[in-house]
């Protein structure tokens, strides 16, 4: 019997039988198509690695599921492998987890899980392993979907700390993906052309392989934005950084939306940004080395590390003020007027 | 959306400020006060009352509506969400807001109460007409600004016949606040940048009383940082020549008259209430709305017979004072130490346009 993609996803399915079986077979398993996914146990057996494991996980819990730009099924992969390759690793095998709420058309569930195959296939990633449970409905809020991602460090890259002088680089514009999400959420049916920047990164970061050696750090700025990852190293590291916001790159709409909505770009979230702390000196060769791949085009640098100090991160403002900025609280909601 | 870019050019910025410096009488000191949370935000944010010069003082209005609901309203709001088959919704920012022993909106949700969070009154208008089985309660608080939304909605609920939706009314009026401000003897302040989107509704002509019975001129600014400079600049101008005039910087948005159309459905649904207590202001009267009684039916408070709570702001929290520019954020004891965005004592740290929240987010001073 075929699936009929028209249905929705019910306890049935759910109850571990023929038709949870099926539906894993003729849906997931056609599509995340590999030699491990192949063995269909309830582990995936891997080949040794060349190297340190990085390991990973995080679960995506998204709305709306869909967006411009992207959606629930390729965050989902992209946001692990950037994951580990922020951390130096080279992303190689995925598990991936389903959490699905009874009533959920099948059809979505189609279009996430091609939409998952095609970001694995984009990164170079295969999904070895996975899991698909149902829960009642009103127990879910539609699908959430957990991805754990292991990688190799081939070489002996690790973090080190920022010193004073380095330089901060960023791949491009802020606030991209944050933005998507929120002008597609209930009641903000903002009409905007904002999409989501999400990407894979591990390609880009591969291509700066030559300097390694100058690169302390490295993070993609997720939740809470970029502010959250300067005011994390800040305080992990013991030093403050300084954003030039002349520098920053914020897409036209991206600010306009923002500034309806008293948001600050620093605070939103990013799905194909990656910043790296690196040595002055060779802040400008890494910088255009970034330009030269396609997700890195604007690359640019936006800040500069400073000794430790009381204000751990702060702007220099437009108009020469210079202005803490500090992690977000709570979530960033829209002003009441 | 281009026109963001011209309110932030830095090169304009500097030609006001090198304005201001030249104008400024450096033998006195200029008190201004931005009524308006929005324009404490741009002012932190862009790091503007550092460039300015030291006898220019900024003072953090009252113009945040999550900051001037007293504590007994939240209290109300709890109430109503515990109430059975509610569901209460409201602006997210009124979730954190502390009621009575540091209760909130939040904290209720969290032990079961329905407590939707909503962008919008037709948010909970839309809720109402597919959930028939529940009461929906809309938790109303703001300015003029989004007073006609409110208005409206109890008109399409009654054209609907709506039974299961009602509101919550704490709307207050901006003029009367300002009034109420200049009549306290310990405040000082020369001039006012006044509210910008209230403004759109209110029109300019509404502060005629401010500048012309009390003598404190009002430049009407918009909330881009060059606005806020450039009206600044008009209130120097006024300050100096003595001029008690209302000046509209914000043109692109704002008349003399206001938003007729709003106005007319606010007066239609809306009236007067005798006393509103303002948090930090005490009771002031004729500064609230309530529902006009030809509409009772979508009142809550009429509905629900609402008990009246009677509870203090935490002892040592600065709103009051901080909220008629007494005192600054940083001279209150709490602040960035017990009180925090994360854990407000007072309502000025709730919003992120409160003035604690704002120094407490943008400023360099440590805490
Ligand atoms: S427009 Fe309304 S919400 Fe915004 S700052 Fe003014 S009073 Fe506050
Ligand atoms: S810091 Fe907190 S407690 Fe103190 S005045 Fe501000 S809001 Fe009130």
């Amino acid at each position: 019997m075929k699936i009929n993609y028209k249905g929705n996803i019910d306890l049935t399915i759910g109850a571990g039988g023929r038709a949870m079986n099926q539906l894993i077979h003729d849906l997931m398993l056609a599509e995340f198509d590999n030699e491990f996914l192949a063995q269909q146990g309830d582990q995936a057996i891997l080949p040794p690695a060349n190297g340190k494991l990085a390991f990973s996980t995080d679960s995506y819990v998204v709305s709306p599921l869909f967006f411009n730009g992207g959606d629930i099924g390729s965050l989902a992969i992209n946001g692990t492998v950037n994951d580990l390759a922020a951390g130096g690793a080279t992303p190689l095998y995925i598990a991936a987890g389903f959490i699905i709420e009874e009533g959920f058309p099948l059809a979505q569930l189609r279009e996430i899980v091609k939409s998952m195959a095609k970001a694995a296939k984009t990164a170079n990633v295969k999904i070895v392993t996975g899991d698909t449970k149902v829960v009642e409905k009103g127990k879910g809020d539609g699908i959430f979907i957990n991805t754990s991602g292991i990688g190799v460090v081939e070489n002996d890259w690790v973090a080190t700390s920022p010193q004073t002088d380095d330089l901060v680089i960023i791949n491009g514009a802020i606030g991209d993906h944050g933005m998507a999400i929120m002008s597609k959420r209930q009641g903000l049916n903002f009409a905007s052309d904002i999409s989501s920047d999400c990407a894979a990164l591990n390609s880009l970061i591969a291509s700066l392989a030559p300097y390694q050696k100058h690169i302390r750090i490295m993070r993609d700025p997720t939740r809470g934005g970029v502010s959250a990852v300067l005011n994390e190293w800040a305080t992990f590291y013991n030093c403050s950084f300084e954003i030039d916001e002349e520098k920053l790159l914020v897409n036209e709409s991206v600010r306009g939306l923002s500034e309806i909505l008293g948001f600050d770009p620093l605070h939103i979230a990013n799905e194909g940004k990656v910043m790296l702390v690196v040595a002055k000196d060779y802040a400008d060769e890494i910088c255009s080395l970034m330009k030269n791949h396609p997700l890195g085009q604007e690359s640019r640098i936006i800040a500069k590390v400073n000794p430790a100090s009381q204000v751990k991160v702060s702007m220099k403002t437009l108009f020469g003020g210079l202005r803490r900025v500090d992690w977000l609280n709570g979530e960033q909601l829209p002003r009441i007027c | 959306m281009k026109y963001i870019d011209e309110f932030r050019n830095s090169q304009v910025a500097k030609k006001l400020i090198e304005n201001i410096q030249r104008k400024i009488n450096p033998e006195r000191k200029y008190n201004l006060m931005e009524f308006c949370g929005g324009h404490t935000h741009a002012i932190h944010r862009y790091g503007i009352n550092q460039i300015l010069p030291a006898n220019i003082k900024l003072i953090h209005g009252p113009g945040c509506p999550v900051c001037v609901l007293p504590i007994p309203r939240i209290d109300q709001a709890i109430w109503l969400a515990n109430q059975p088959d509610v569901i209460l919704c409201s602006y997210a920012d009124m979730l954190r807001v502390p009621g009575d022993k540091q209760d909130s909106l939040l904290k209720a949700k969290a032990r079961g109460a329905q407590i939707q969070i909503v962008y919008s009154v037709l948010d909970a208008l839309e809720i109402a007409k597919n959930q028939s089985d529940k009461m929906i309660i809309f938790f109303a608080i703001g300015f003029e600004t989004t007073t006609p939304p409110t208005a409206h909605a109890i008109l399409e609920a009654k054209k609907m016949g709506l039974d299961n939706f009602k509101v919550f009314c704490n709307h207050v009026l901006t003029p009367v606040a300002m009034t109420a401000i200049l009549d306290d003897n310990e405040v000082n302040i020369d001039g006012f940048i006044g509210p910008s989107h209230v403004s759109i509704i209110v029109g300019s002509d509404a502060y005629r009383e401010v500048a012309q019975e009390y003598q404190k001129p009002v430049v009407i600014a918009g909330f881009e940082p060059l606005d806020v400079l450039q009206s600044i600049e008009y209130l120097i101008d006024l300050i100096n020549e003595n001029k008690p005039d209302i000046i509209n910087q914000y043109t692109r948005a704002v008349n003399p008259e206001g938003n007729l159309k709003a106005q007319e459905i606010i007066a239609r649904v809306l009236e007067k209430r005798q006393q509103f207590s303002w948090r930090g202001l005490g009771q002031i009267a004729k500064s609230g709305l309530k529902i006009r009684q030809e509409y009772a039916h979508f009142d809550a408070e009429v509905y629900y017979n609402l008990p009246e709570f009677q509870s203090d702001d935490v002892k040592s929290c600065e709103c009051p004072q901080i909220l008629r520019g007494i005192k600054e954020p940083k001279d209150c004891k709490l602040f960035g130490k017990a009180c925090t965005p994360e854990n407000p004592m007072g309502a000025c740290m709730v919003s992120s346009e409160g003035a604690c929240a704002a120094a407490f987010q943008y400023s360099l001073i440590s805490r």
